[in-house]
């Protein structure tokens, strides 16, 4: 088992406990924590896969700035100190064996479909292969999605001003 | 860095996140909670992405591009999301799914 193998199925592990937690710690903050984690052990695979640009966004814009997001409005929601109420014990073991049955039949799927062309993994794409494609509008051009996100951003940005704003009327 | 890790790990480890995302969408009722479930199911998605750009194109950039969109609109999802539940705790002092199931006020 090379170096590599094991800092692999150790990112795996923490990515697999850390959800679970995530989805069953009755602690809120806790929670948001442990999505932190696991957001980061993403990140990490990122690294592994030698995809440096996209670790570093995962890093800054998840781990970053949606956990922060995430973690003001539970300050600006809830009592830190509050525990949430158990799940009916019915509720958990039906979404228990509809996820497990799921997880199951996609796993086999996956298992048992042959990627017939696995590439032995040469070279990186360069930071300016990135820039170049993200920007270019001729063949592997992204500009036209870029520009639509960049749009879709304002909306959000207006969206959730105007939403989150209080009502004059009712005050 | 990946050599004798097969994609399968990858793809693996990614469908056991996306429906440990399902069962928190399933059995959370805070809605704060039920956001970071979505969270994680776009973040599994991604990885499927990457994992699949790395082992069976790696000269492109698609699954690449791809995660940076889904990232983008995960923001922006969280942004609205947020805005959201801040105006319902405003209206009804909870954030509750199922003490929350009225449209008027």
């Amino acid at each position: 088992m090379t170096i590599s193998e094991i800092i692999f199925y150790l990112f795996s592990a923490i990515i697999v406990l850390f959800s679970i937690l995530t989805v069953t710690s009755r602690r809120i903050l806790r929670a948001a924590i442990f999505l932190l984690f696991v957001l980061v052990s993403t990140a990490g695979l990122y690294f592994m896969l030698n995809y440096q640009f996209l670790a570093a966004v995962q890093l800054t814009l998840y781990a970053g700035g949606i956990v922060v997001l995430i973690i003001f409005s539970i300050l600006l929601t809830s009592h830190i100190s509050q525990k949430f109420e158990s799940v009916s014990l019915k509720k958990q073991l039906f979404s228990a064996i509809a996820v497990a049955a799921g997880a199951f039949l996609s796993i086999m799927v996956v298992v048992s479909f042959g990627f017939d062309k696995l590439i032995e993994v040469t070279d990186n794409p360069s930071m300016s292969a990135i820039g170049s494609d993200l920007l270019n509008y001729g063949k592997n051009g992204y500009a036209l999605p870029f520009e639509v996100i960049s749009i879709l951003l304002l909306a959000a940005m207006f969206a959730s001003i105007v939403i989150a704003k209080k009502d004059k009327k009712t005050n | 860095m990946t050599a004798g890790i097969p994609l399968y790990d990858f793809l693996i480890v990614s469908t056991l996140m996306f429906f440990i995302g399902i069962y928190g969408f399933l059995t959370r009722k805070n809605l704060i909670t039920i956001l970071m479930s979505v969270e994680l199911i776009l973040n599994s998605v991604n990885i499927n992405f990457v994992a699949f750009n790395r082992y069976l194109f790696p000269g492109q950039l698609e699954g690449q591009f791809f995660s940076l969109f889904i990232i983008a609109v995960a923001a922006a999802e969280a942004a609205v999301a947020i805005a959201i539940i801040i105006s319902v705790y405003r209206k009804f002092t909870n954030i509750d799914v199922e003490r929350v199931d009225t449209m008027k006020h």
